[in-house]
């Protein structure tokens, strides 16, 4: 059996879990823990402390195992682990909490530093009113206008395809560019 | 109990309140990752502060801050050792090169920038040996912590913004595409204008920072500054070994390498 790995990073609460749990076949094995903070307990009631797990079997020889970071800063001694061999990576931003955009940068640059993978951002919540419109927040976020920057809803499983799939077309032009 | 531990549990401006509460006399000392810093205290005020192997004669200083000439710097060096701080300060003041006033604030202020840089040093281990007192030759000062302490944690927080926004010095910088990006109308100051010199993809925001003699906060305060305006972007460095990633393909083979994102693709349509 072959099994490839995508990473799912973002700040805290922007939806990483939710959007694994969109495509994966099985159960997202989670390590949720309860916030312990009551800043973050405003946000949410749990948050992954270790990482999420879910998986998609590709057919009977292949695996994608998608892996989603602890969005909490004291977690990020994790995050190095999760990103060796990852095949790419997609960084969730939630669209309705500007004050994340600059930890979602960081985050950005960090993952770039670890491996030189392709990448794409996501503005996830998009379908929320107090929504950012997607050409603000790539202002915000200081994005190259080449670093694919997608709308997303992590609940709704085609939005969460449109994100893997652009992710893949990404390492697959990647591939094809390097053997120009 | 010794005062001693690890600046992840206790920070810089935690040490200095609890200096400045206890009014604590003696030597702070700072084993930071490339160095380590001493500060001395006489009740819970600062007296003088050092970081490595750095000149910290009163002449060294007092040139530094152009209140002597490289001619009397060099005149005085020529003399060695055998004048103390002291003496060479009354020499000083007698001879009218300078004032007490202007000593006094020179190294006030040459304690207080070690200071600052210490606000940047998030790693390492301190202790604190009590009664131990700065050389008896040194001119001391008495510098209230409390200015110190609020400075030093809007520098903390600035610090920890900073390091949100450019977490790996290891990175490099390249100008941006922008074609309305044009330099000539840009204000720069003098140490912008330094760091602009270097910015080439080959070069690390470290390196840079060392070229320029800035330290992490200099160095990082000017990029984020440049990456804001949209002048750079940071980028990987060129001519450095691309770290490999740990076997992303099961194969190695190429033609398969795609086939197997083509099945990918396929499976995520399908879902």
């Amino acid at each position: 059996m072959q099994t490839v790995k995508m990473v799912v990073t973002g700040p805290f609460s922007a939806g990483k879990t939710e959007f694994i749990k969109s495509v994966s076949e099985i159960d997202v094995v989670s390590t949720e823990r309860k916030i312990s903070t009551k800043a973050e307990k405003t946000v949410k009631e749990a948050t992954t402390v270790a990482m999420d797990f879910g998986r998609i079997t590709v057919d009977e020889d292949l695996v994608l195992y998608l892996f989603g970071t602890p969005g909490q800063k004291r977690f990020d001694f994790m995050w190095e682990i999760l990103s060796e061999g990852m095949l790419g990576f997609i960084v969730l931003v939630d669209s309705t909490r500007p004050e994340t955009f600059r930890e979602a940068r960081s985050i950005l640059e960090t993952f770039r530093a670890y491996a030189p993978t392709p990448y794409v951002v996501a503005a996830n919540k998009q379908d929320m009113n107090d929504a950012w419109e997607l050409e603000d927040m790539r202002h915000a976020l200081r994005l190259d206008p080449k670093v694919k920057f997608l709308s997303c809803v992590a609940m709704d499983r085609d939005s969460v395809k449109t994100i893997l799939l652009e992710l893949l077309y990404s390492i697959l032009a990647e591939m094809e560019s390097g053997e120009k | 109990m010794a005062l001693r531990g690890n600046l992840r549990d206790f920070t810089i401006t935690q040490l200095l309140n609890l200096i400045n509460l206890a009014r604590k006399t003696g030597t702070l000392v700072v084993e930071g990752p490339n160095e380590t810093a001493q500060a001395f205290f006489r009740e819970g005020k600062l007296a003088f502060a050092q970081i490595g192997r750095e000149d910290t004669s009163l002449a060294h200083i007092l040139f530094k801050a152009n209140k002597l000439s490289a001619g009397q710097y060099k005149a005085i060096q020529q003399r060695g050792n055998s004048v103390s701080d002291k003496e060479l300060g009354l020499l000083l003041i007698n001879a009218g090169y300078v004032s007490q006033d202007d000593i006094l604030a020179n190294l006030q202020q040459y304690s207080t920038d070690v200071i600052h840089r210490l606000f940047t040093w998030v790693e390492g281990f301190f202790r604190f040996d009590n009664d131990q007192l700065p050389p008896d030759d040194r001119i001391n000062v008495r510098l209230d912590l409390e200015n110190l302490i609020i400075e030093g944690s809007r520098q903390l927080r600035e610090w920890e913004q900073l390091q949100d926004e450019i977490p790996s010095l290891d990175m490099a910088l390249k100008f941006t595409a922008r074609p309305d990006a044009n330099m000539r109308n840009v204000n720069l100051n003098v140490e912008e204008w330094r760091v602009v010199s270097y910015i080439n993809p080959k070069n690390t925001i470290r390196q840079i920072g060392n070229a320029a003699k800035m330290n992490d906060l200099e160095i990082r305060r000017i990029v984020y500054g440049l990456l804001q305006a949209g002048l750079v972007e940071i980028c990987r460095p060129e001519g450095v070994p691309i770290p490999q990633p740990v076997r992303v393909f099961p194969t190695e083979d190429k033609e398969e390498q795609k086939t197997l994102v083509n099945r990918l693709i396929t499976r995520i349509r399908s879902l």
